[in-house]
Parts: C-alpha cells; sequence; structure tokens
C-alpha cells in the first residue's frame, strides 16, 4: 500500500460509528434486521447486541490474518469467518432464553448477510491492525445498537403502550397496533431520518447566516 | 412435512406474507435499486432466479446434513451455496446475454448478500417443505420480490416530479411509501384465511 495508515487508536476511532458514520442513519446499511426486529425494545437490543459481538469477532479475526488472506478468495473467507460466529450466537441465544429466540425467529442467522458487518470486514478490518478494529467495530455496533433501540422504543410505546414490557399508560390506552406491525417500521424510520435530515439542514442554514 | 397446498404456499410467499414488505427482507436493493423500472426489473428477474436456484440446492443440501446429523454447519453451508449460485447465473448470463449482464453490472454479484435469497433457504428448513413445496416457495418468493420492486420504482419515477419539503427528499420519503405499501399488503392477508 502506497499511503501509510494511522495506527493509532483513538476516540474517534470509536465514535465514528456512533454518530458521523451510523450504520442505520447514516449509510442506511443493515436496513432488513432494523426493520423487522423492532417491534419491541428488548427485541432491538438483544438483536443490537447479537450483531455487535458477530461485528467485533470477526472484525478481530478478519485483522489478524489480514496479510494471510489471498485477496482473490477474501469475501468468501470472510463470509465463512462471519457465518461461524452467527452459528455461535444462534446456538448462545437458543440456550439462554427460547422465548427470544423464537421472537427473532431467522433473524439471528441473517445477521451473516447483514451488510454492515462485511462492509466492515472489507473497508476496515482487511486494512487496520486487530486492536484498532476490534475498537471501530465495537463503537459501530453501539451505534447500530441505539439506532435499533431509536426504532423500539417509538415503536413499542405507540403500538404497544409499553416500554421493556411494562405498561406505561394504564388500561385505558387505546394502542396503536400498525406501529408494531410491518408498515410501523417503515414509517418510522422514515420519520427519524426525516427528523434528522431536518436538523443538518437547520444547522447547515445557520452556518451560512454567520 | 406440513399438508400445505402449493397454491396457498406460493400466493402466501408471493402477497400476504409478501417478502419484502410484510417480512422486511431482501430490502437493500428493494431500496437501492427501485429508482428507475428499467433495472427495477432485471434485478427483480435476476434475484429470483437465485432464489430458485439456491432454494434447490439448499433442499439437496439440507437432506445430507441431516442425514449425516451434522446440522450445525448449516449456516456455512447455505451460504456457500448462495455465493457459488450467483457465481453460476453470472457465468450463464455472461455466456448467453452479454447485454442483460453489463445492465446489471456491480448488483448481480451483490445479490449474495440478499437476505431474501438466504431468508427463502433457511425458511423453508424451518417450515421442513417437501422438494415441491420448497420450489413453490421459492417461485412465490421471487415473483413477489419482483413485484414489489416494480411497485416501488413505478412510484419513485412519480415522485420525482413532486414538490416535495427539502429534508423528506431520498430516503425518508422513499421509506414512507414503502410504509404505504406495506399498508396495501397488509390487505392481501384476508387470503390465508379458509
Amino acid at each position: 500500500m502506497s499511503h501509510k495508515i494511522d495506527t493509532r487508536i483513538s476516540w474517534d476511532t470509536f465514535l465514528e460509528g456512533l454518530w458521523r458514520e451510523n450504520p442505520v442513519f447514516v449509510m442506511m446499511l443493515g436496513m432488513c434486521p432494523t426493520l423487522a426486529v423492532t417491534n419491541s425494545a428488548i427485541n432491538a437490543l438483544s438483536m443490537g447486541l447479537a450483531t455487535t459481538f458477530v461485528l467485533t469477532a470477526s472484525g478481530f479475526l478478519v485483522a489478524l490474518g489480514r496479510n494471510l488472506i489471498p485477496s482473490q478468495v477474501r469475501i468468501a473467507t470472510f463470509i465463512v469467518i462471519i457465518a461461524t460466529f452467527v452459528t455461535m450466537v444462534d446456538y448462545a441465544i437458543q440456550a439462554i432464553s427460547l422465548t427470544l429466540y423464537n421472537a427473532l425467529g431467522a433473524f439471528i442467522q441473517l445477521i451473516v448477510v447483514n451488510c454492515i458487518i462485511l462492509g466492515r470486514a472489507e473497508a476496515y478490518a482487511s486494512k487496520h491492525r486487530p486492536m484498532k478494529s476490534v475498537v471501530n467495530a465495537a463503537g459501530m455496533g453501539v451505534g447500530f445498537t441505539l439506532a435499533l433501540l431509536c426504532l423500539g422504543v417509538v415503536r413499542e410505546i405507540l403500538g404497544a403502550g409499553s416500554l421493556f414490557g411494562i405498561n406505561l399508560f394504564g388500561a385505558n390506552y387505546e394502542p396503536w397496533v400498525v406501529m408494531v406491525l410491518p408498515p410501523g417500521g417503515f414509517i418510522v424510520l422514515g420519520g427519524w431520518l426525516l427528523l434528522f435530515e431536518w436538523f443538518k439542514q437547520r444547522k447547515e442554514q445557520r452556518l451560512l447566516v454567520k | 412435512m406440513p399438508t400445505e397446498s402449493l397454491s396457498f404456499i406460493f400466493l402466501n410467499a408471493a402477497l400476504s406474507n409478501n417478502f419484502v414488505l410484510a417480512l422486511f427482507l431482501g430490502l437493500c436493493p428493494f431500496l437501492g435499486v427501485s429508482g428507475k423500472l428499467e433495472t427495477a426489473f432485471p434485478m427483480g428477474i435476476a434475484t429470483s432466479f437465485v432464489i430458485l436456484v439456491s432454494s434447490i440446492l439448499a433442499f439437496a443440501t439440507n437432506w445430507i446434513l441431516t442425514t449425516l446429523e451434522i446440522e450445525f454447519l448449516r449456516l456455512i453451508s447455505y451460504i456457500v451455496i448462495i455465493a457459488s449460485a450467483v457465481q453460476l447465473v453470472e457465468m450463464t448470463m455472461k455466456k448467453y446475454s452479454p447485454g442483460l449482464f453489463r445492465a446489471l453490472g456491480i448488483y448481480l454479484p451483490l445479490i449474495t448478500t440478499n437476505c431474501a435469497v438466504l431468508g427463502v433457504a433457511l425458511l423453508q428448513t424451518f417450515k421442513s417443505y417437501g422438494f415441491l413445496q420448497s420450489l413453490f416457495y421459492a417461485l412465490g418468493a421471487g415473483v413477489g420480490f419482483t413485484f414489489a420492486i416494480l411497485l416501488m420504482a413505478g412510484l419513485r419515477e412519480r415522485l420525482q416530479l413532486a414538490d416535495l419539503p427539502t429534508p423528506a427528499r431520498g430516503a425518508a420519503i422513499s421509506l414512507m411509501l414503502g410504509g404505504l405499501l406495506s399498508l396495501a399488503f397488509m390487505g392481501f392477508a384476508g387470503l390465508g384465511a379458509h
């Protein structure tokens, strides 16, 4: 490689995934689990944690073997590494909580095809040292989990009148059921994107005025 | 093996439990490649074909894995099968239809990470469908995916002429449209009732 890559680990390495390059709100990656499992806050949180684990573990292994993997077969190698960790998570969740396993369904195994993980392996872990990749992957994972929570919390409050299973509004609340059904996922995510875009444009306009 | 009829499985996968709008599988191409009708249609067809091929291969692999009692390798084998199926489609297309191959470009290899493909393979295993049932399930999924991406592309082409507030342009309004389409598809749920 012609240019020298910065090997220092700073807060920026971690914070990148949290906000500036947030996988869901900025890069629009990993849409399928984002919309499918965020019908309640607890599902969103567990999906986020499972993805963070796979992201960090595969990031470490890919970075460790980055000089050993021939570039022709790198994608296949990455995906086999990712699939191995996903199988581990799948069996772990099945052992810890069967209710959660049934609620998430096929989406645990579908972490394999989450573009965030393969994207990070290809764009970051295969070019950086193991420790730095782990820090960056953890940041991305936390960013993804937060984004899932943003959706899960709103959908559960509106659609079921509860948060983490605790009833918030009492018996008289008429739940807005469509929010926990598929259309709600699209509409809530669209709403969040609209809000962020509005804030961004307002900030830019203020800078222009000054 | 469940006793659902073949036509029910097909309609269920294509309409009432549409892969994109009800199960949220294959959203990346649904949002990414639905800008124009002329790219959306070949994308739908190519994806449907990969779904079909990998569904047949996954059925055979699952049988082998179950016979040898090494089911924990299922996920890894499925993903390898899908990657090979995409490669196969790519090579066939390059040889027999170079025009279409060039038109699809980068979207072809990206079908590997389309969750709808792995989704069909996994769901047909979870539901323990037989061979013919899996085949119709895969066909229905492909038709449903193509249908959804075509509807979305048609809507987005019209949307370009609409006068939207600036923050809503782009991703936000596409997702809202997806929500409305999904709401409409919920109406097909009645098809499942006897």
